[in-house]
């Protein structure tokens, strides 16, 4: 298990170092470092010593190596739009972010997982067929649609929840949260459900087949056999087996947590990183965007890692496998 | 036998006729509610965006045609100054919301179909020369293929898009925007062609007859263009039904977050961005209209898709 972990490492820091340097040409290739940070009136010798004391008239790998050495400590320069430090912004909208996007990811987990084992056992009823139904028009509507409605139903016609913004937060240290308010509450359901909506059709559907799959296995048919209760063998033969592709899927789909989380955080005005992120594309903020870009390359890279080692959790094969050196 | 040699020719043609309409994918189509509806709604939609424009009471984008006393007409009731009658209501500067909707639609089609295109073209490149050739190139292509798919399109697309505007001098960044969106959306979804078509490539480049064609001295480009290429190409139309609904989807989310088409020359989203701000007045019909022709567009594509997936399919009839 040591050496299949250390390998998902590796394989990780090769694709960070990857990101990082597509990161790294957009610097060098996208405008003017100085440019942007001298005036109008800057002489050429000024611009000279600037671009020495920034250290751009190295060799690129030397630049190259430096500028990972800074993004390791999260530094990435000034914002060109903001004229602030991009770690400060970044610390400043990330709170807003994570809370909306671990919500949401437990949201639409616990009911993707309660209607997905729904529809399986109950095959062909009215409610599963409807649920059915509803998660394919689901699986088609843009996440921004699914947003404005509720915020016309909900805002607009019946007035109970804010339409933008994360109402009252209370500061914890650095941590902003809108858990411990009424308003910041309120100010989340409607977020969560957009952004979780998307997630919970996929893992709803995901987890109906794979049951399925599995209801029809020969060890299923033998716990009947035996005589063990139909609710036993649903919950704690069939399901279990349905846990690794489900946990594979829903790990996977972080990412397009993250990117949903753009359009959601647009919606309703959401301060977290993807409206950062979003400003920063439109007036092509360089340093906002690389540090976006490794922010969400890091988080990938950490959640595949926690995907593989949940794997020995959930299949007790792979644990015996490695025990006998055959793990790859 | 004169009687019989003086009618082969409409006999053929009526039998090909027969032939293509017992076809197991016709007779799929013809016994599928679904799939005819969903196609008869596609059709409806593209050939709109088609030929609406010479149908269409004005052009929603010269100013000239605007009457700013029309401006927030409500749907289907005449305007109380002009007494001008519109079907689906008319915007602040008395913009046909109808028009509006029906070269929006035009613009978003033209995105999507271009962008898949694109993309298939560049994936199916990839694929057939990585799966042909095998080796190094294999590798790689299929390396960054897996870091691309593990990454959301729109990310990629923001990203291009965002490098783009860098790079692009500010005066021609509005005429840039659509083929900068073809090219983002097509570069974030070549992977999946690619993966397809490198997949069915490794089985197919054994069989006999690309042997037959090796030894016959074809080049490697012919090979692959001329034998290989029409054996593999059933899984792509599916990909590129369902792709191009995606695509019209992700061009409308990058034009409703404000980086992609502009209000001068507007998408769906672009429409549907605009509509957003009007919500809270109570002017439901401009958002309402371009959401709806948005959605029942996206889901048709999408179905008609999902039903030629499984007509292909032989394992699950």
């Amino acid at each position: 298990m040591f050496a299949y972990a250390l390998r998902s490492l590796v394989l990780g820091l090769l694709v960070l170092v990857a990101v990082a340097f597509i990161a790294f040409s957009m610097f060098r290739f996208v405008g003017d470092p100085v440019a942007n940070m001298v005036g109008q009136e800057a002489t050429l010798q000024d611009r000279q010593e600037l671009s020495e004391r920034l250290g751009l008239n190295d060799p690129w790998p030397v630049q190259f190596v430096r500028f990972m050495g800074n993004a390791a400590r999260g530094e990435f320069g000034v914002s060109y739009r903001q004229g602030r430090k991009v770690s400060d912004l970044i610390q400043e909208r990330l709170p807003a972010t994570v809370e909306l996007a671990v919500l949401s990811a437990i949201f639409s987990t616990v009911f993707g997982v309660m209607l997905g084992i729904y529809a399986a056992i109950h095959r062909t009823g009215f409610v599963s067929n409807t649920i059915m139904t509803l998660s394919l028009v689901g699986v088609s509507l843009p996440t921004f649609l699914i947003g404005i409605g509720l915020i016309y139903v909900f805002a607009v016609e019946l007035r109970m929840l804010p339409s933008f913004g994360r109402g009252d937060v209370v500061k914890i240290g650095w941590w902003s949260t809108g858990l411990l308010t009424e308003s910041g509450l309120k100010s989340l359901v409607m977020p969560v459900l957009t952004l979780g909506f998307f997630q919970l059709t996929l893992i709803m559907r995901l987890v109906r087949s794979e049951m399925l799959e599995a209801m029809r296995t020969d060890y299923v048919r033998f716990a009947r056999a035996r005589g063990i209760s139909e609710r036993s063998i649903q919950m704690r033969h069939a399901l279990r087996n349905t846990l690794v592709p489900v946990v594979t899927i829903a790990g996977l789909q972080l990412g397009s947590v993250i990117a949903f989380a753009i359009v959601t955080e647009t919606v309703f005005q959401w301060p977290g990183l993807g409206s950062l992120f979003v400003n920063a594309v439109q007036f092509a903020d360089v340093p906002v965007m690389a540090a976006y870009l490794m922010f969400v390359a890091s988080v990938f890279v950490i959640v595949s890692l926690v995907v593989d080692l949940l794997y020995f959790v959930i299949d007790p094969r792979l644990r015996s496998q490695s025990r006998l050196g055959k793990a790859h | 036998m004169s009687t019989l040699s003086s009618s082969p020719q409409p006999e053929q043609q009526e039998s090909r006729w027969h032939r293509f309409y017992d076809s197991d994918l016709v007779y799929a189509f013809r016994h599928s509610p679904v799939a005819i509806l969903s196609a008869l709604l596609s059709l409806f939609m593209i050939g709109g965006a088609l030929v609406g424009p010479y149908f269409v009471p004005q052009d929603p984008f010269d100013p000239a045609a605007l009457n700013l006393m029309d401006g927030m007409t409500k749907p289907g009731v005449p305007n109380e100054f002009t007494n001008n009658m519109f079907l689906f209501g008319t915007d602040p500067q008395g913009r046909d919301m109808l028009s509006a909707v029906v070269y929006g639609t035009r613009v978003s089609l033209l995105v999507g179909a271009a962008s898949v295109l694109f993309s298939m073209v560049f994936g199916v490149l990839l694929g057939l020369i990585a799966g042909y050739y095998g080796g190094k190139v294999e590798s790689i292509v299929m390396r960054v293929a897996d870091v691309q798919l593990s990454f959301p399109a729109i990310l990629i697309a923001l990203l291009v898009f965002g490098v783009a505007r860098g790079v692009i001098p500010p005066a021609q960044q509005e005429s840039a925007t659509l083929f900068l969106l073809i090219i983002a959306i097509g570069l974030s979804n070549w992977a999946q062609y690619a993966r397809t078509v490198r997949g069915s490539t490794l089985i197919e480049k054994d069989r006999e007859y690309v042997q037959a064609a090796r030894v016959s001295g074809r080049s490697g480009l012919a090979i692959m263009a001329l034998h290989i290429l029409p054996n593999v190409m059933g899984p792509i139309t599916v990909i590129a039904t369902i792709n191009l609904a995606l695509a019209i989807i992700e061009e409308a989310t990058l034009s409703f977050l404000g980086v992609g088409m502009p209000p001068t020359q507007p998408s769906l989203g672009t429409l549907i961005r605009i509509g957003q701000q009007f919500l809270f007045s109570g002017e439901w019909w401009i958002l309402l209209f371009p959401a709806l022709t948005l959605i029942v567009l996206a889901l048709a594509i999408n179905l008609l898709g999902d039903w030629l997936r499984d007509a292909l399919n032989p394992k699950l009839r």
